[in-house]
């Protein structure tokens, strides 16, 4: 009861139902930007979360993770390109539906399955971050640098493209967070004698980098394309019919998108894929699915919404980013210094179910916004590339420089921006490199801390039942790939 | 299909070193040994003060994992040959142009100058000719944008022949 109270303080708090609203029309906009989304949007408001307290702070970066996550369908239905990756699978039915001049029924569909997708995730999010939170009271670091191990490898085999290839990105990743001082030995890293380059390279050059410059160069590549735009004259709220088809494959969806969201991995994307792909095996009309099927988009949306509650699972409880944005979610949370982990549950209750209720409260909010508004938002993707890029750049350069206030900061974003595109041509998510790199130090440190423990003796890890599963689980991952090829 | 096929077979008929897999493969290879050197420069600590594994190994690991998997990734394109890319448009190599122009500037002039140079520069290259988009984007954002991270954080930007006449 008390933690239910504590859920609905956002609701008795003028400054964070102010945050809420703004964190959720800003996810809205940058949702249904193509190229933009909650990743990038969330690294370039992390410095004016600098000037709010830690909990206004986290609320409007999971505000804009909730609406970011849902904006993508609005583009995805209306101009056929998912505002965010998540939203890929809403193209497939969406967008036919649209051209059958049925947007509004598509976008109410999708506005539906979101909100009920993001409402059972934040409930899943509610009963389990306290449960894993629990069980982590018996994890030492042989276990955390085992669970980090399987955190990776799922990442790997269940992330977007190559698993061999995710496995590189997420090495390099690892490999970026060692440049700089050893944490144990105060011993120079990769710094080649440039003084910068001691204190480590940041997460939101890298990221601001990856996502938001690389994007520029890959917009810079598509002048040419054309959208074709669908008319929408208003959003209609999923006739009785439309409920009794969709309702199972809404819940299930719901249920897939929490889980996969768990998994350190692409979170919404994958969740949204695999949420269509079973709404059509479970679907007694899948020939349906590709025309413009309701089933198809309830699916995948509400598998993508889900995700973001299932993503914050593994983030609050145990430190562990469940997607690229919570992984910018954490970064928010040691900036204002708070370490997530089980001390956090214990010790900063309100603190967690302020961020649970606002979660929930975003969740409807970006319903209301998107029932009533989605036709101004749609409305947003007229802002020609020519003059949105630049734009975006600018904040890009000064949010970058704002942090550490080094220009070295902005170059390395440049450089991460050329590197991520040239990765993403060739094949190789971005997405490992992002969580390799929040990882890092995790991984080094608890391996190291554990070789102290065990005298240097490396067997040592397999005379722990849980590092073993832990091990056992991520083979699993890394040969289920080969597995399902083979089949 | 058909089209993915043909792109496949152009890719197959090239010599091995005008492939995607193969430039990729050897850049990756080449940074990765390049940096695997450098890890053995890393100073050592004494057995005492050593407290698991040098500061060194961890990365040296990695280095061998990058280039035991890239070495894989080459290995199955020979199998299964990684589909031709696109070439790259004009535009793309302007934006990247414009990189290099926002570093020296940054470096030598002004880092407000050198962002309002890059987006004028893109803005332009991308098709837009009007004036006061051009205004907009070059100069109007920028100085909002400066003002607000000014104001609201409190920022101190690089000093500058522009930024210098805001702060004096």
């Amino acid at each position: 009861m008390d933690n239910l109270l504590l859920m609905m303080a956002p609701l008795f708090s003028s400054k964070l139902l102010l945050v809420l609203l703004f964190g959720t029309l800003f996810g809205l906009i940058l949702g249904v930007l193509p190229g933009l989304g909650p990743t990038t949007g969330g690294a370039l408001i992390l410095p004016f979360t600098m000037t709010l307290d830690p909990l206004s702070a986290i609320v409007l970066l999971t505000s804009i993770y909730c609406a970011g996550t849902y904006g993508g369908a609005i583009t995805a239905v209306l101009i056929n390109t998912p505002g965010t990756p998540a939203a890929a699978a809403t193209c497939l039915d969406g967008y036919p539906l649209a051209q059958k001049g049925e947007a509004g029924r598509a976008l109410g569909m999708a506005t539906v399955s979101s909100t009920v997708g993001g409402i059972f995730s934040v409930v899943i999010l509610v009963f389990f971050a306290p449960i894993l939170a629990k069980l982590a009271y018996e994890f030492g670091q042989p276990e955390y640098f085992a669970l980090a191990i399987f955190g990776l490898t799922m990442l790997a085999s269940i992330g977007e493209g190559s698993p061999i290839k995710n496995l590189i990105a997420a090495a390099f990743g690892i490999l970026i967070s060692t440049i700089g001082k050893d944490f144990m030995t105060s011993i120079d890293r990769f710094t080649y004698g440039i003084n910068e380059l001691s204190v480590g390279i940041g997460f939101i050059p890298v990221v601001v980098g990856l996502f938001a410059i690389s994007e520029m160069l890959t917009q810079s590549t598509l002048l040419h394309q054309v959208f074709k735009r669908v008319a929408l004259k208003a959003v209609k709220l999923p006739s009785k019919e439309d409920y009794k088809k969709t309702w199972k494959t809404i819940l299930r969806s719901s249920g897939i998108g929490s889980f996969i969201g768990v998994l350190p991995a692409e979170g919404g994307t994958v969740a949204s894929l695999i949420g269509y792909s079973e709404a059509k095996r479970f679907s007694k009309n899948p020939e349906e699915f590709g025309k413009g099927s309701i089933e198809g988009i309830a699916g995948a949306e509400a598998a993508n919404n889900a995700a973001t509650g299932g993503a914050m699972v593994p983030t609050l409880a145990l430190g562990i980013p469940g997607s690229a944005t919570t992984a910018v979610i954490l970064t928010g949370l040691i900036i204002h210094g708070v370490r997530p982990g089980p001390d956090l549950f214990r010790e900063q209750p309100d603190f967690l179910y302020g961020i649970f209720g606002a979660m929930l409260i975003a969740n409807i909010l970006f319903f209301i916004f998107g029932f009533f508004g989605a036709k101004i938002f749609a409305r947003i993707t007229l802002v020609p590339n020519k003059i949105l890029w630049p734009m975006i750049f600018t904040v890009s350069v000064c949010g970058t420089y704002s942090l550490s206030q080094s220009i070295l900061d902005v170059w390395i974003m440049l450089f991460f921006g050329v590197l991520g595109f040239f990765m993403r041509r060739f094949g190789f998510s971005v997405v490992p490199v992002i969580i390799g790199l929040i990882l890092g130090e995790l991984v080094e440190g608890t391996l190291r801390q554990s070789l102290v423990i065990f005298d240097g003796n490396w067997l040592m890890f397999f005379t722990r039942p849980i590092v073993v599963t832990f091990f056992i689980l991520s083979f699993i991952a890394l040969i289920f790939p080969l597995l399902k090829k083979k089949k | 299909m058909n089209n993915v096929r043909n792109k496949k077979r152009a890719n197959k008929s090239l010599p091995f070193f005008f492939k995607d897999e193969f430039k990729v493969f050897s850049v990756i290879i080449i940074v990765s040994t390049i940096l695997l050197i450098s890890t053995f420069t890393f100073d050592t600590v004494p057995p005492i003060l050593n407290r698991g594994i040098q500061p060194a190994t961890f990365p040296k690991g990695l280095l061998v994992l990058i280039i035991a998997l890239t070495s894989l990734i080459y290995y199955l394109s020979f199998k299964k040959p990684w589909k031709k890319e696109k070439e790259l448009p004009k535009n793309f190599f302007l934006t990247l142009l414009s990189f290099i122009f926002f570093i020296i500037i940054s470096k030598t002039l002004d880092f407000f100058l050198a962002i309002s140079v890059l987006s004028v520069f893109v803005s332009y290259n991308w098709g837009e000719k009007r004036f006061f988009y051009l205004l907009l984007v070059g100069i109007i954002f920028p100085f909002i944008v400066f003002v607000f991270f000014e104001m609201i954080l409190g920022l101190r930007f690089p000093p500058g022949i522009i930024t210098n006449l805001y702060y004096y």
